[in-house]
Parts: structure tokens; C-alpha cells; sequence
């Protein structure tokens, strides 16, 4: 609990510092990392932040210490190379893109190591800091360091709110923005610097390896809340700066522990959340659609086929009738019956099951759905009467009364359907 | 520049690992599943580390039995956010290998004082060591490396599976309802070669780390795509590609004293740019040899 204060009342300047960083990286690498997710190419951020380890060796080789000015310049120059040749190989080979984001990927992190193991036996003291770029290490972020990093990062999200407009059509409808003359080319190719500066900075705090969930699962998580691009882009940085957060927290709290698989845990569980509850498309959600769909259409079914066992005087009908209709939904069926009888709209008596007055006006418009959308298909549509029927029985679980509307009126209130049964109205006499 | 018994040795693991993977990967790269690939050797890590926990060391049935399990584990959560949650197939990939593999960092560090796991070790291995690491059984008789053991092994089981599900695996990579509809269980074919790659990754860590494995999975075979399409060659080549690497990745670390894993994925990478150089298509006027030169039947 006192860690708990003394973290989060930021009495320590560095926590300060380290909060502000990761917060800012946060929200840039999320911005990106939405727009790259709603292109579907989620996984060159990952090729690209595996790729950018040798250019770290080189930086370093070249600067002879861990000058984070080299070495965001190598890592950027190796990104963009990667980038390049994978664009390159998707254009003149017949690869699959996915095999040749795996092997840009694999190829780059094992020059990498390369780089680094013969880095590391070369004796260099300063090296032991190139290790906290796999794993990444926030809190190890330097006050110096931040700058550059934060600037990056704000240099981001200024290009990338300016251009916003152009990188939607990128993202949505390239080949439109191609026709009403926007450099499509171009702006794909700024998107590609940004993805690489995102990817650049954010490995310090989280890793070259695990990069790819902070540019990744904001975006997949707060898809699921919303269908607009800004309130997306708002939802995916406020994602990723409380997963930042809390994983800046937990290695604050418990010694010896990387910041970047506390943040990539964080974010999943977020992202889990997201998946299973979220009221708009989530697992859940589905699930109950998809149930209560399901028993819609088997207590139309049913009312159906009582209304017909009416419709030729048979009255009412047993249950082995009912359940014969319907061999393979038996559990489903006796419960709708089950329901419809608490209801009021089935009367279950000695003889059988038949339907209440209340229940034949309901059954009865089923029936006329499916009439009414048999003829339109016929008339309009010019399907053979004994084509029809398939799509009225999906049809007649989701038309509206303001369609069936519409349709009477088209249709002229027709009499028969095609196969000459008679489509019922509430003033016809059974 | 020598070659003596403990090169031989290196050379021959290092082989027998590539071509076990190399063959794998041809059927992840028909798939188009060289991600999931990627994805899985990420994702056994958790495993790896219960296991080494469970047991308290890293050569214990436990450790791969752990492996195999997350591999399964991970190619079910990615199938399961595609289908249930209805998560685009890349993010799916992207979200599961990192969650997992995060978990696994996490678990080395919290075991840290129990298991000496070294996250380096795992993650691009050492295949250097391997001579010193010897197999002696306990009437004292010296059987060799173990890991070169365990890759034998592992290069048997990995040959032995797709000679006898060849057919299976073959039709299912190529036309996978035509496959259902004969009656060759799809799904099983499938998470039988999850295993197995699985099986590979945990096999092979210890000497080309759990990362690097996956070089060896996609590079070889999509060099060999890149000059071949038929099935058989394109697996004679990978098995040749396997070799050259290990061959020359040995010489060319011991050379400027690096990793020797690292370098045979440099080497492996050498030989996919270059072959995508040669057999890449130009644009017109600069090679020539562009095989979509356009067509006049339309």
C-alpha cells in the first residue's frame, strides 16, 4: 500500500518521468498500431520491431556507447530496410505475405543476434545495456533519453492528427483516395516512417519482442467498443496508457521484474475483457443474440405448424405428432411449448395441443410472412413457385410489421400464395 | 578452420534441427500458416518454464510434455479469437504469441530463485555447448552429446510423421474441403502438426533457442518456394538448405567468434535474398526475365 502512494502520488521525480514516457509511447504506438490493425497488416509491426535489433548493434558499434541518439537512428534505418524488403518481396515474388513477414522477421533478429553475441565477447562493459532492448526496461529509461523519446513520440501523433483524413483513406479505401488524386504512395510511405518510429521507441519500454501487442491489442480491444475511427483511435491510447501504467507499477513494486510483460499482460486481459463482454459485438453478447434468435424460430415453427394442423379442421395435435415434425429439435420444441403455454398462447389439454385464440393471431401472421414473401419472389423476382420456400422460412422470422406493410401494398393484398394455400388476415374466417 | 569431432558434432545437430524444421515449414508455408509457426515457438515458453519448475530440470519429459501442451493451447486460442470473438487472423496471431509469451518472462523472473533458467539461453540458445553436455548412462558408458540425441530423435519422429501421414497432409494443405469431404479428418491433420511443431520448437531450444526456431520453420522452405513449387522437390531442396546452413553458419560464427544459431539464420537469410534476387520479377527493363509480362488474350 505505501508502494501504492508513493507510486502513484509521483513524489519520486523519476516516477514522474518514467509514467510520462511510457505514457506518451503509449498513445503513439497505439495510434499506429490502430491504423496499421485496421489495414490488416498488424504483423509488419512485429516484423519491424524484430528487425530493428541489428540496427541497435550498429548504433552502438558506431557510437562505442549507449547513445540513444545512434541508436534510435540504426534501429530506424534497420526498420525501414526491413520494411522495404518486405514490400519489395511482396511485389516480385510469390510469396504469401505472412511467410515473408516470418522470414524478414526471423532473418533480421538472428543477424541481430549475431550482432550482439559477438558484441557481447568483444568485452565492452557498456553492453550489458543493449540486453533491457529485447525485454525492454522503463523504468531504466534516463531522464536525458526522454526527451528524444517523448519528442518522437509527439511528432507522431502531430503528423499523425494532421494527416488523418489521408491516412483514413489509406486504411478504408486506397483505391478511391487513388482516384480523387491523393499520392497514395506517399502517404502509405509516411505511414510506414511513423510505424518505424513507434516501433523504435517503444522498444525501450516494452521489447523488441513483445512490441507487436502494443501496437496490436489496443486497437483489436477497443474495436469492440466502437465503430468510429476517433473514438477508436482515443479508446486503443487510453488502453495502452493504463496497461502502461500499471506494468510500470508492478515493476516498480516487485524487484527484478521487466516492465514489458507486466504492460503485454495488462493490455490482453483488457483485450480479453473486451472480447468476452463487450455489449456491442462481444463473445457474450453474440452468444445470447444467437440463442434467443434460435428460440424465436422454434416457437415460430411450432405456432406454424398448429396454425396448419387448424388450417385443415385437424383441431388440435399430440405431442408425438408435434415432435415428429421436428426429430432432430426435440429439447427445443417442448421448450418453446413449455413457454408458449405459460404464456397463454398454446392450450395444452387431453386431446392435444392446440392454439388460443391470443396464439392463432400470432401463428397466423407467421404463416402470412411466409405466404406473402413466397408470392413476392414468385411475382417479383421471378423464382419458380417451388423455389420459394426455402427463404421464406428464414424470411419469416425477421420481417417487420412496417415490411409486411409494404409488402401487402405491393403485392395488392394477394389471396393465394404459390402453391395455392390461402394467405390468412385477421378478418378471414378459419 | 578445423574440422574435428566437436564440429562434426555441432554441424550434424545443427543439420538435423534445420531439416526437421525445414520440413515442418513447408507444410506451415502451403498452409500460409507460417505465423502461426512463429507464433507457436513464442508461446511454448510458459510450458517450458512450468515444466522446468514442475520437474526441476531442463531435460525432463515434463518440460516438453509442458511445451506441447502450450503449443496445442495457442493454436486453439488463435482459432478460438478468429472464429468466437471474431478477431482478424493477423491481430489474432499477434495477441496470442505475445500474451504467452509475456507470461513466460514473467514466470522465469518469478522462478528466477528456483530455476536456473536463463531467458537468453531459451530465447537463441547455444548450441556451442553442446560437446560438453555428454549422455552418460549410469553404468558409466559415454553415449555422445545429448542434444544431438535429442535432435536425432526428434529428426526421426519429425520424418517418420509426414512419411506416414504424407497423403494427409499433403491433401489437407491443398485443397482442405476436398480433403473433408473424402473423410480425412482436417482439424486433427491440423493439431497434429501443431504438435509437432511444438514438439520441434521444445526439442531444439536448448541448442538454437525457441526463437530462432523459427527462422529455421519459415526460411528454408520459402527459399525453396522460391525456385520450386512441386512437393517433393520443395522438400529435398529444404533438407539441402538445412544442411549448406548448419555448415556454413559453424564456420563463418567460429570465424568471427558469434553465435552459431544466429549465424545459420544469417546464412539461411543470405540464401532467401539471394534467390529472391534472382528469381524475384523485375520490373520491365531492368532484368528482363519478368515472368508477368502482360498477356494478350484478354
Amino acid at each position: 500500500m505505501e508502494d501504492f502512494l508513493y507510486f502513484f502520488t509521483f513524489q519520486d521525480p523519476s516516477i514522474t518521468w518514467v509514467v510520462m514516457g511510457i505514457t506518451l509511447l503509449g498513445i503513439g504506438s497505439a495510434y499506429v498500431g490502430t491504423f496499421s490493425f485496421l489495414d490488416k497488416k498488424a504483423l509488419l509491426g512485429d516484423a519491424i520491431s524484430h528487425a530493428v535489433l541489428p540496427g541497435i548493434c550498429l548504433g552502438f558499434v558506431l557510437a562505442g556507447e549507449k547513445d540513444p541518439r545512434y541508436i534510435v537512428t540504426g534501429a530506424f534505418l534497420s526498420g525501414a530496410l526491413a520494411t522495404f524488403l518486405s514490400s519489395w518481396l511482396k511485389q516480385n515474388t510469390k510469396l504469401s505475405e505472412d511467410s515473408i513477414i516470418a522470414s524478414i522477421l526471423s532473418i533480421f533478429f538472428g543477424i541481430g543476434i549475431v550482432a550482439l553475441t559477438a558484441l557481447q565477447k568483444s568485452g565492452n562493459p557498456e553492453i550489458a545495456g543493449l540486453n533491457s532492448f529485447i525485454f525492454g526496461n522503463a523504468i531504466g529509461i534516463a531522464e536525458a533519453d526522454l526527451f528524444l523519446y517523448g519528442g518522437l513520440s509527439l511528432a507522431i501523433l502531430l503528423v499523425l492528427s494532421l494527416f488523418l483524413k489521408e491516412f483514413r483513406l489509406m486504411v478504408f479505401d486506397p483505391g478511391f483516395g487513388k482516384a480523387i488524386g491523393f499520392p497514395m504512395k506517399g502517404i502509405r510511405f509516411i505511414f510506414n516512417v511513423l510505424l518505424i518510429l513507434a516501433v523504435v521507441i517503444g522498444i525501450q519500454a516494452i521489447g523488441v519482442v513483445l512490441m507487436a501487442a502494443l501496437l496490436i491489442t489496443p486497437g483489436a480491444a477497443a474495436r469492440f467498443w466502437t465503430d468510429r475511427l476517433q473514438p477508436l483511435l482515443l479508446l486503443a491510447a487510453f488502453f495502452s496508457i493504463l496497461s502502461g501504467i500499471l506494468g510500470t507499477y508492478v515493476s516498480f513494486v516487485v524487484p527484478q521484474m521487466p516492465t514489458g510483460p507486466w504492460v503485454v499482460v495488462f493490455l490482453s486481459l483488457i483485450a480479453l475483457i473486451s472480447f468476452i463482454f463487450s455489449p456491442k459485438s462481444g463473445i457474450i453478447k453474440r452468444f445470447i443474440a444467437r440463442r434467443s434468435y434460435l428460440n424465436k424460430t422454434h416457437r415460430d415453427h411450432l405456432m406454424k405448424a398448429l396454425f396448419k394442423a387448424r388450417e385443415v379442421n385437424q383441431g388440435s395435435m399430440t405431442l408425438e405428432e408435434i415432435y415428429a415434425l421436428y426429430p432432430f429439435h426435440k429439447k427445443e420444441i417442448a421448450h418453446s411449448l413449455q413457454l408458449l403455454t405459460r404464456q397463454g398462447l398454446v392450450i395444452q389439454d387431453s386431446q392435444g395441443v392446440q392454439l388460443s385464440s391470443l396464439g392463432t393471431s400470432d401463428a397466423m401472421r407467421i404463416v402470412r410472412l411466409h405466404r406473402l414473401w413466397e408470392v413476392y419472389l414468385n411475382e417479383f423476382m421471378n423464382i419458380a413457385p417451388d423455389h420459394v420456400h426455402e427463404s421464406a422460412e428464414q424470411m419469416e422470422h425477421l420481417l417487420t410489421p412496417e415490411l409486411e406493410a409494404l409488402l401487402e401494398q405491393r403485392l395488392n393484398y394477394p389471396a393465394l400464395d404459390p402453391h395455392q394455400e390461402t394467405i390468412p388476415r385477421e378478418s378471414h374466417d378459419l | 578452420m578445423t574440422f574435428d569431432t566437436n564440429a562434426f558434432l555441432i554441424i550434424l545437430t545443427g543439420a538435423l534441427i534445420a531439416i526437421s524444421c525445414g520440413f515442418l515449414g513447408v507444410f506451415l508455408l502451403l498452409r500460409k500458416m507460417s505465423m502461426t509457426g512463429d507464433a507457436i515457438s513464442h508461446a511454448v515458453l510458459p510450458g517450458i518454464v512450468i515444466g522446468f519448475f514442475v520437474s526441476g530440470s531442463q531435460r525432463s519429459l515434463e518440460v516438453i510434455i509442458g511445451a506441447g501442451l502450450l503449443g496445442i493451447l495457442s493454436t486453439l486460442m488463435i482459432d478460438a479469437l478468429r472464429k468466437k470473438a471474431k478477431v482478424q487472423l493477423d491481430a489474432s496471431i499477434g495477441i496470442t504469441f505475445t500474451l504467452l509469451f509475456a507470461i513466460g518472462i514473467i514466470l522465469i523472473n518469478l522462478f528466477a530463485y528456483k530455476v536456473d533458467l536463463d531467458q537468453e539461453c531459451v530465447l537463441y540458445g547455444e548450441i556451442a555447448y553442446l560437446p560438453i553436455d555428454l549422455w552418460i548412462t549410469p553404468s558409466g558408458i559415454n553415449l555422445g552429446p545429448r542434444v544431438t540425441w535429442l535432435a536425432g530423435l526428434n529428426f526421426f519422429l519429425v520424418t517418420g510423421f509426414i512419411y506416414l501421414l504424407f497423403k494427409e497432409l499433403s491433401l489437407t494443405s491443398f485443397d482442405e474441403h476436398f480433403s473433408s469431404a473424402i473423410g480425412i479428418p482436417a482439424k486433427g491433420v491440423n493439431l497434429a502438426l501443431m504438435s509437432m511443431v511444438s514438439y520441434t520448437t521444445v526439442s531444439s531450444f536448448e541448442s538454437v533457442g525457441a526463437i530462432l526456431v523459427v527462422a529455421l520453420l519459415v526460411v528454408p522452405p520459402s527459399t525453396a518456394y522460391l525456385w520450386t513449387k512441386s512437393l517433393i522437390p520443395l522438400l529435398r531442396l529444404t533438407a539441402g538448405l538445412g544442411i549448406l546452413i548448419a555448415i556454413l553458419g559453424y564456420y563463418l560464427a567460429y570465424w568471427i567468434d558469434s553465435s552459431i544459431a544466429g549465424m545459420m539464420v544469417a546464412v539461411a537469410g543470405a540464401f532467401f535474398f539471394c534467390s529472391a534476387l534472382i528469381k524475384g520479377n523485375w520490373p520491365l527493363g531492368i532484368g528482363g526475365t519478368s515472368k508477368s509480362s502482360p498477356a494478350f488474350d484478354s
